[in-house]
C-alpha cells in the first residue's frame, strides 16, 4: 500500500459516487463501503429488470445507467466494497460487516459520510398494519422490482416524493386511492418565488401534479387527520379535510412527511447537532464544504441535510475538493466556489418546499394515546405520555429507557422525532428540551453468524 | 384472506428468467432481480408475525433501515428480506418466523 492518507466514503449514492470520481481525480485512491449490491443509491438504482410500458415521471433509467456506468468505470481506481454495513465509527476507525459476513475494521485519514435518507413517519391508528409502507419503499418497490405494493394504493403525507411516488405509480398503470396531502395550496403559493429558482424540478413536481389530476384520483389537500382501517391488514384509510371525514378502500397506503438524514455515524463521531425549529429535525452542524466540526470528518448529499438528488452530487464534489484541499493537496478553488453557489440554489429551493409542504406538527402532537409510535417495540403514545407524567423526565433518551419507545431493532430511526414531540408535549416544555435519541453501536442488527477479523487493521 | 395470495402487483414486463424458490415447503417462483421480499410478497400475503404484537408484517421501508422483514431460512440463517437477493432454491420459512426476537 501507498503511503497516500486514506479517504474513506461511507454511501454510493449520488454524493459518494461524486465524491470518489472527485477525489481519483485528485490523485487519491478511496475505499467506498457501499450497503446495497449496487452503486446508484435510492435515485439511480437500476431497475435493470423491468420495463415500463411509459417512462415514468422524474425517473431516468438511461441517465441512471450512465451514472452508473461511470462509477463503475473507476472501480479500478478506488477500494470498491458494496454489500459492507458500516457498524461503528470512532476518530481514527471504521467497523463493518462484509457481504462475505466477516466484520472487518478499516483506518481512515478522512472519513465522508453519504447515507442518504429515510421517510419520516407520523404514526398514525393503523400505520403498523401490513400494507402500510414508506413512500421511498413504495418508490423502490415500483422502480427496482417493478411492483405495486398493492392492488389499490393510497397516498399519504406531505412533499414533492407525495406526489412523484403517486404521479410515478399511474405511469406505471398502477390503481391510485387516494392523494392526500396535509399541506395547503396556499403554501405552495407562497414558495412559489423560492421554487423559481429550479425551474426544472418545479416544473417536475407540476407535471406530478397535473398527472394525478388528469387521472382523476381523488385528492384532499389540508388532511387534519387520518386513520388507516383494517386488522391484521389494510383495508382502507379515512382522511379528514375541511371537505370532512370520507374513507378510501385500498388494500396498501404509502406514506411519508419529508425525509431525515441517517445521521447515526456523525452522531457516533461526536458531530454537534442543531434543531431546525420548523421541521423539528436535528441536523447535523455542516457547513457548504461539507465540513463538520470534527476534523477531518465530512457529510454530504441527503444524509447531511435533504436537498435532492441534484444537491447531493454537487455537495459529494464539494466535500471532495474539501478533503483534497485539508490535506493539503491542489485544489480548483474557483470550481469549489461555483459549486457552493449551485448549492446555494438548490438551498434556496429546499427552503421553498419547505415551505409549500410543511410538516404537519399538530398532526404529530395529537397522536391518539393508543396509537402505537414504536413499531419495533409496540410502545403507545399514551405509555410515552403516561411515563412522562409519572416520573417527571422528558428527555427523548430518558424516555426511551423508560418506555423501550426507539430501543428496538430500528434503533428509533421511526419513532424517535414523534417519541420527542409526544414527550414535550406530555411535559409542557419547548421540542428542544426533549433532546434527540443518540445513536447506538452496532448501528444495525449483525447476525450472531458475523465473524470478526483479528484486531490489527489491513492497512 | 387466500393464503396463497401475493400482496405485491407486478406492473412491469419481465425481461429476465423465473427464479423458483419455497415458502414453508411450497415451490414458488420468483424473478432474477427481485429481493427476497419482493418475491415472498409477490406470492403471499405477507412474511408472518412479529413479536411483540405478533402483527402480521409486510415490510415497511424496503431499504434496509426499518428491520421489519426479517426472515428465516431453510439453512438457519436470518435474513433481512428487502436487502436480500432472491437466490434460486432458498428456502424461506415464514412458519418460523415468530419463534424468536
Amino acid at each position: 500500500m501507498s503511503s497516500d492518507p486514506l479517504v474513506v466514503i461511507v454511501g454510493a449514492g449520488p454524493a459518494g459516487m461524486a465524491a470518489a470520481r472527485t477525489l481519483v481525480e485528485g490523485g487519491l485512491r478511496p475505499l467506498v463501503l457501499e450497503k446495497g449490491p449496487t452503486p446508484g443509491g435510492r435515485l439511480w438504482q437500476r431497475p435493470a429488470t423491468v420495463d415500463f410500458e411509459r417512462r415514468l415521471p422524474g425517473h431516468d433509467p438511461d441517465l441512471a445507467e450512465r451514472r452508473v456506468s461511470d462509477f463503475l468505470g473507476i472501480v479500478e481506481r478506488i477500494d470498491w466494497y458494496p454489500g459492507t454495513t458500516v457498524l461503528d465509527a470512532t476518530r481514527d476507525r471504521l467497523w463493518a460487516l462484509g457481504s462475505d459476513g466477516v466484520i472487518d475494521q478499516t483506518p481512515w485519514d478522512a472519513l465522508l459520510l453519504a447515507t442518504g435518507a429515510l421517510d419520516r413517519v407520523v404514526p398514525l391508528p393503523g400505520w403498523t398494519l401490513a400494507g402500510v409502507y414508506t413512500l421511498g419503499g413504495a418508490q423502490a418497490a415500483l422502480k427496482v422490482h417493478g411492483c405495486a405494493v398493492g392492488r389499490r394504493v393510497a397516498f399519504l403525507g406531505t412533499g414533492p416524493l407525495l406526489w412523484l411516488a403517486a404521479a410515478q405509480h399511474l405511469a406505471a398503470r398502477a390503481e391510485v386511492a387516494l392523494v392526500a396531502d396535509t399541506s395547503h395550496r396556499l403554501g405552495a403559493l407562497a414558495a412559489l418565488p423560492d421554487l423559481l429558482s429550479d425551474p426544472h424540478r418545479l416544473a417536475l413536481g407540476l407535471a406530478c401534479f397535473r398527472i394525478v389530476r388528469r387521472a382523476a384520483v381523488p385528492i384532499r389537500l389540508g388532511v387534519r387527520a387520518a386513520i388507516v382501517e383494517g386488522s391484521e391488514t389494510v383495508r382502507g384509510i379515512s382522511v379528514e379535510s375541511t371537505g370532512g371525514r370520507r374513507h378510501f378502500a385500498c388494500d396498501a397506503v404509502a406514506m411519508g412527511f419529508g425525509l431525515v438524514p441517517q445521521t447515526q455515524l456523525l452522531d457516533l463521531l461526536d458531530v454537534p447537532f442543531d434543531l431546525e425549529p420548523t421541521s423539528g429535525l436535528w441536523l447535523p452542524r455542516t457547513d457548504r464544504s461539507g465540513r463538520t466540526p470534527i476534523p477531518r470528518v465530512y457529510a454530504a448529499g441527503d444524509g447531511a441535510r435533504v436537498l435532492g438528488g441534484e444537491a447531493a452530487r454537487l455537495s459529494g464534489e464539494r466535500a471532495a475538493l474539501a478533503i483534497l484541499e485539508d490535506l493539503g493537496r491542489p485544489t480548483d478553488r474557483e470550481r469549489a466556489a461555483r459549486l457552493e453557489r449551485e448549492l446555494e440554489r438548490q438551498e434556496r429551493f429546499a427552503r421553498g418546499l419547505a415551505r409549500a409542504f410543511p410538516f404537519p406538527t399538530e398532526l404529530e402532537a395529537r397522536t391518539d394515546e393508543d396509537t402505537v409510535v414504536c413499531r419495533c417495540e409496540g410502545v403507545t403514545a399514551g405509555a410515552i405520555a403516561s411515563a412522562v407524567r409519572a416520573f417527571g423526565r422528558h428527555e427523548v433518551n430518558a424516555v426511551k429507557a423508560l418506555t423501550r419507545c426507539g430501543m428496538g431493532r430500528c434503533q428509533g430511526r421511526l419513532c424517535g422525532l414523534a417519541a420527542a414531540r409526544i414527550a414535550a408535549r406530555a411535559a409542557g416544555v419547548p421540542l428542544g428540551e426533549a433532546g434527540r435519541l443518540r445513536a447506538q453501536p452496532p448501528i444495525e442488527p449483525l447476525p450472531a453468524s458475523a465473524r470478526c477479523m483479528a484486531a490489527e487493521a489491513n492497512g | 384472506m387466500g393464503a396463497t395470495t401475493g400482496r405485491f402487483v407486478r406492473l412491469a414486463a419481465a425481461r429476465v428468467a423465473e427464479v423458483p424458490f419455497t415458502i414453508d415447503g411450497v415451490s414458488v417462483s420468483g424473478r432474477e432481480g427481485d429481493s427476497l421480499l419482493s418475491a415472498i410478497l409477490a406470492n403471499r400475503p405477507d412474511l408472518g408475525c412479529l413479536p411483540p404484537d405478533r402483527r402480521s408484517r409486510a415490510g415497511f421501508c424496503l431499504i434496509g433501515l426499518c428491520q421489519d422483514c426479517w426472515v428465516r431460512l431453510g439453512d438457519g440463517r436470518r435474513v433481512r428480506a428487502c436487502t436480500t437477493p432472491l437466490e434460486p432454491g432458498m428456502a424461506v420459512r415464514l412458519d418460523s418466523s415468530d419463534e424468536s426476537w
